[in-house]
């Protein structure tokens, strides 16, 4: 099949949905590639790249639209493009098919199949083509280098002859994979980082990153986020005061805020408002990547950065990844070559649209000249319930006190008992068996004894050479034959004894001999490094 | 030979085989333990040997170097893996040997009847008395309660000998792979070994109360019969327990041999033995969360209620993405299991190491106790391969190094790191203690498919979001991988 990628059309859009090193890779899927002249130059990528990587690369749009049997993109296709389809050829792109009912239906009219990479479910095994996520990771880190671009100090603490410089204090609204990207950037660059979500679940995920959770005092019990497969819900209004007050609290701490939150299908909810902006240092600054639904930021301006009357900075930038073009367009290329990996069952360059499959159905929104939008809900889970956690109670001083004297009293009955009752035993047998025979009794107890004191400190690493040497140890049977092979006299009965003790001396010395031999030569392979 | 000499020298070995097992417990005091039991063991030859009434000296001087060069040749010639199988063959051969000895005793002590007779009524020896020597002497000196004593130490001794030898025997085939490895059991299960075992008093009844030979083989025969069945009830992981068990009967074998001859170097020995398999046994049921009895009684426990539902699925991964975070790794855990040893990979797994470490890496293996079939089987595989023992950790020392490690292998293992074990309490291996690698930041599992392990218990850890399964013989995938880690 011929995979090919126009040039973005989108003002402002610098990604490219093909790479020369993806284009390398989708070859190994028996594809071959074709590009339009001049799609990757802003990410980065010359033409003569592509060449060199195996490409294809044709003058304009309408040639990759005409050769290619699978179109990719990466902003969702703008009408003019969707025109330019044909029946029966693949789109994958960013589609949002929820807000573009109208594209939608174009797309089917046209025949076409489009699978959209924002439909991706969000189970594991679709991590490698979870391009959302990819392209929040970027987001994440972007902003905070905008906030630090406009931001008038470090964000580390220094101590410097020429006086001490005080850490920034970064908050970070919403702990998904662009908050958690943030957070990582944030504290890597130095600055005391705070960070909230709704989903207590997600305090682990923040403390492992360095941060601190801002935790709410409320009682409610919150929606797991494993039942809206990972995404955050919409919260109660009492909820939504006591977060808010927990932010006023905030606000006049924080130098940078960076919010992140958004709940599926909905506005962005807003979490930072207007009398919060005022409350904020003079040279703060705000980075809203919610600003495309809408902002978290009561005062964002979509696609600008205004200043505030008070001197706070606000980003409200929808482009963070476009903003990186060389790193976005790497990985959603790689998105996308997972996707079509999958799509290759084989590997011989045939698709194989197989609408069985949970990540391949959940994608798909036409195909078939049928809109296929939405899917239904994925056959397995995407996130585990979550269990509560019980922490284990830390144990004061006397109680661990208190532990030991129990268990040391527990050990001494334990031995007290048992040599009280061995020797209640040994009383018993004595009290009917001769003497003869206690006094080979007292020494196998004894010996018993000794074995299970030396035995208890043999290491386990070299529980395999003691099995060996206790097996030629314990051809020490052999004396028995030895004791017995002349006994017999010269009778039938002496016969047997004879060949039975020879029997016996000859496998009982196999024992001893190989039992020793094969111990040494273990023990000769332990070594040091 | 004197008796103080005898004595003496009996002493000396008794000591050299506690100070022989005790030096086992680090692994350079373990290379001299050697030479200790070695020298206990031809001080004892040596001076019973030379003891009185023997003979037969040209006869035992050729058992014993035939029995030598078998021996040496099996020392130099078996495989490490194969080392289960050669224990179990050793045992059996004690137990035969304990069998031999306690019939010859029966044969002598019914040449010598007479004598006890005469002095048991007159109260003095006949003269026939000195014309015995040696172990006939000591039987013939015997009262009639002395005798009866002996002959309940003699009837046990062949009956311990003769489970151990067809257990061993059976346990040797199912390792060897000659028999099927699976739990089987004849229709009536254990009340056979039961009934089995009720025949066998009942015959030692019989012979205390007069009954000859016929008893003590009848008696052999069931006592066969119990060891096969026995061992042919358990199974799979259990081997290592059953392996340590048979090794602690050849030991009361031994030690019920000495009592019926008189000889204290001998209980002594078999003692030691003895008891050593007990804390085997018992470490092995530990680390299983076992009882003794289930294992004895073969088979996993049964469930008490529906297990755990296992979400997600198996996601498998080629070597070039083991390799990559591999390079990335800082630190890194191997587990090796039974598959190790069925693939042979311990030199691919000793190599791999190698590299990693020169890479400056911090790499570290983590041995569950029952890995394997036989108590501390992976150590010595690890040995054989050049693994450097001090990076060789057991479960205990290296459970609570997960969280921070950045990848986990597990090479062939299964049930030993089944997070099942503490997460689902009806799982049948709730509470054993596993090997909690699911909490490194990544797991490789190598794994030849997608089956349960022996226990038959799925493994919830291949579902887990940050296991990758590396599907194929360990072997093969580990020689793969090897080239890409540069």
């Amino acid at each position: 099949m011929k995979i090919g990628a126009p040039r973005e059309i989108f003002e402002g859009e610098n990604r490219v949905a093909l790479t020369p090193d993806s284009a390398v890779q989708l070859g190994k899927l028996g594809h071959s590639c074709v590009v339009e002249s001049g799609a990757g130059a802003k990410a980065g990528f010359s033409d003569a790249a592509y060449a060199q990587a195996g490409v294809e690369v044709l003058a304009d749009a309408a040639a990759v639209f005409a050769a290619a049997d699978v179109v990719v993109k990466v902003r969702g296709p703008e009408p003019s493009e969707v025109a330019q389809l044909r029946q029966g050829q693949t789109l994958i792109s960013f589609f949002w098919p929820a807000q573009n009912a109208e594209l939608l239906e174009q797309a089917r009219e046209r025949g076409a199949t489009v699978v959209a990479m924002d439909m991706v479910p969000r189970i594991s095994r679709a991590q490698k083509m979870d391009a959302l996520s990819s392209m929040a990771n970027i987001a994440g880190y972007r902003a905070v280098i905008e906030a630090g671009n406009n931001f008038g100090r470090f964000f580390t603490g220094q101590v410097t002859a020429a006086g001490k410089v005080p850490p920034a204090k970064v908050l970070i609204v919403g702990a998904g994979v662009a908050g958690l990207a943030a957070i990582g950037t944030s504290t890597s660059l130095g600055a005391i980082t705070l960070a909230f979500d709704v989903r207590p679940e997600v305090a682990e995920q923040i403390e492992s990153m360095g941060a601190e959770f801002v935790y709410l005092d409320f009682a409610e019990n919150q929606t797991d986020g494993a039942a809206t497969g990972g995404y955050a819900a919409p919260s109660s209004p009492e909820f939504r005061e006591a977060q808010l007050k927990k932010f006023r609290e905030l606000a006049p701490e924080v130098d940078i805020v960076i919010t992140t939150a958004l709940i599926p299908g909905r506005p962005a909810p807003k979490l930072w408002t207007e009398d919060m902006v005022q409350m904020m240092k003079p040279g703060s600054v705000i980075v809203d990547l919610a600003a495309e639904r809408g902002g978290n930021c009561d005062l964002t301006v979509p696609d600008q950065k205004i200043v505030t009357e008070n001197g706070v900075t606000i980003v409200g930038y929808t482009d963070f990844p476009s903003r990186m073009a060389a790193q976005a367009s790497t990985l959603y290329a790689t998105n996308i070559r997972h996707m079509l990996t999958d799509l290759t069952p084989k590997k011989d360059g045939v698709i194989d649209h197989n609408m069985e499959d949970d990540v391949i159905r959940g994608a798909t929104v036409t195909k078939d000249s049928a809109i296929t939008y939405p899917p239904p809900p994925p056959k397995v889970q995407a996130i585990a319930a979550q269990k509560p956690k019980e922490k284990a109670r830390e144990l004061t001083p006397e109680e661990r006190r208190a532990q030991e004297v129990a268990a040391f009293r527990k050990q001494t009955t334990q031995q007290v008992g048992l040599l009280a009752i061995g020797t209640a035993l040994l009383l018993l047998v004595g009290s009917v068996a001769p003497a003869s025979f206690m006094a080979h009794f007292v020494v196998f107890v004894l010996a018993c004894f000794v074995g299970f004191q030396v035995i208890w400190n043999v290491s386990h690493s070299l529980h395999t050479p003691l099995m060996a040497v206790t097996n030629a140890v314990s051809g020490i049977i052999i004396l028995g034959s030895l004791l017995q092979i002349g006994a017999g006299g010269t009778g039938l009965g002496g016969l047997v004894i004879v060949v039975l003790s020879t029997l016996s001396i000859l496998i009982a010395s196999i024992n001893i001999v190989g039992g020793f031999l094969v111990t040494r030569r273990m023990l000769a392979m332990f070594q040091k490094s | 030979m004197d008796y103080a000499l005898i004595s003496a020298a009996y002493i000396a070995a008794a000591i050299l085989f506690i100070l022989c097992l005790g030096g086992l417990s680090g692994q350079e005091s373990a290379k001299r333990a050697v030479w200790y039991g070695i020298a206990g063991m031809a001080m004892a030859v040596f001076a019973t040997v030379l003891g009185e009434g023997v003979g037969y000296y040209p006869l035992i001087g050729i058992a014993i170097v035939a029995g030598s060069v078998l021996g040496w040749y099996l020392a130099k010639t078996v495989e490490m893996t194969s080392m289960p199988q050669l224990v179990a063959a050793l045992h059996s051969f004690v137990g035969l040997a304990a069998v031999f000895i306690g019939i010859n005793t029966h044969i002598v002590l019914g040449q010598v009847w007479p004598i006890i007779e005469v002095h048991d009524a007159t109260g003095s020896l006949p003269p026939d008395y000195a014309t015995l020597t040696g172990f006939a002497a000591i039987v013939a000196h015997k009262t009639l309660t002395e005798v009866a004593i002996l002959k309940v130490e003699t009837f046990l001794g062949v009956f311990i000998g003769a489970v151990t030898f067809t257990g061993s025997v059976i346990a040797f085939g199912k390792l060897a792979g000659k028999v099927d490895g699976k739990a089987k059991k004849l229709p009536g299960g254990h009340a056979l070994n039961a009934v089995a075992a009720a025949a066998s008093l009942l015959l030692l009844v019989l012979y205390m109360n007069g009954a000859g030979m016929w008893a003590l083989l009848l008696m052999t025969l069931f006592a066969l019969f119990i060891g096969y069945h026995l061992i042919m009830g358990i199974g799979g992981a259990d081997m290592p327990v059953v392996v340590s068990m048979l090794n602690s009967y050849s030991g009361w074998a031994a030690s019920a041999i000495g009592f019926s001859l008189g000889n204290d170097l001998l209980i002594v020995t078999g003692a030691l033995v003895g008891s050593s398999g007990a804390i085997l046994s018992y470490i092995m049921c530990k680390a299983m969360n076992r009882s003794f009895v289930s294992v004895i009684l073969g088979g996993f426990g049964g469930t008490t209620g529906p297990a755990m539902e296992v979400t997600g699925e198996q996601i498998a991964i080629d070597a070039e993405g083991v390799a990559a975070a591999l390079n990335d790794a800082d630190s890194v855990i191997i587990i090796p299991g039974y598959g190790m040893a069925v693939a042979q990979a311990q030199q691919s797994v000793s190599e791999l190491t190698r590299k990693l470490r020169a890479k400056g890496k911090k790499v570290r293996f983590a041995i569950h106790p029952v890995a394997g079939r036989l108590p501390g089987h992976m150590n010595v595989l690890l040995a054989e391969a050049k693994v450097p023992y001090d990076i060789v950790l057991e479960m205990d020392e290296i459970n609570e190094d997960f969280p921070e490690t950045d990848v986990a292998i597990v090479i062939g293992s299964n049930d030993i790191v089944n997070p099942a074990a503490q997460e689902d309490p009806n799982s049948p291996i709730a509470g054993m203690p596993v090997l909690e690698c699911w909490k490194a930041k990544q797991v490789f599992v190598s794994k030849r498919g997608q089956g349960t392990g022996y226990s038959g218990i799925e493994n919830p850890l291949f579902y887990k979001e940050n296991t990758r399964m590396f599907y194929g013989d360990a072997k093969k995938s580990l020689d793969a991988l090897l080239p890409m880690i540069e």
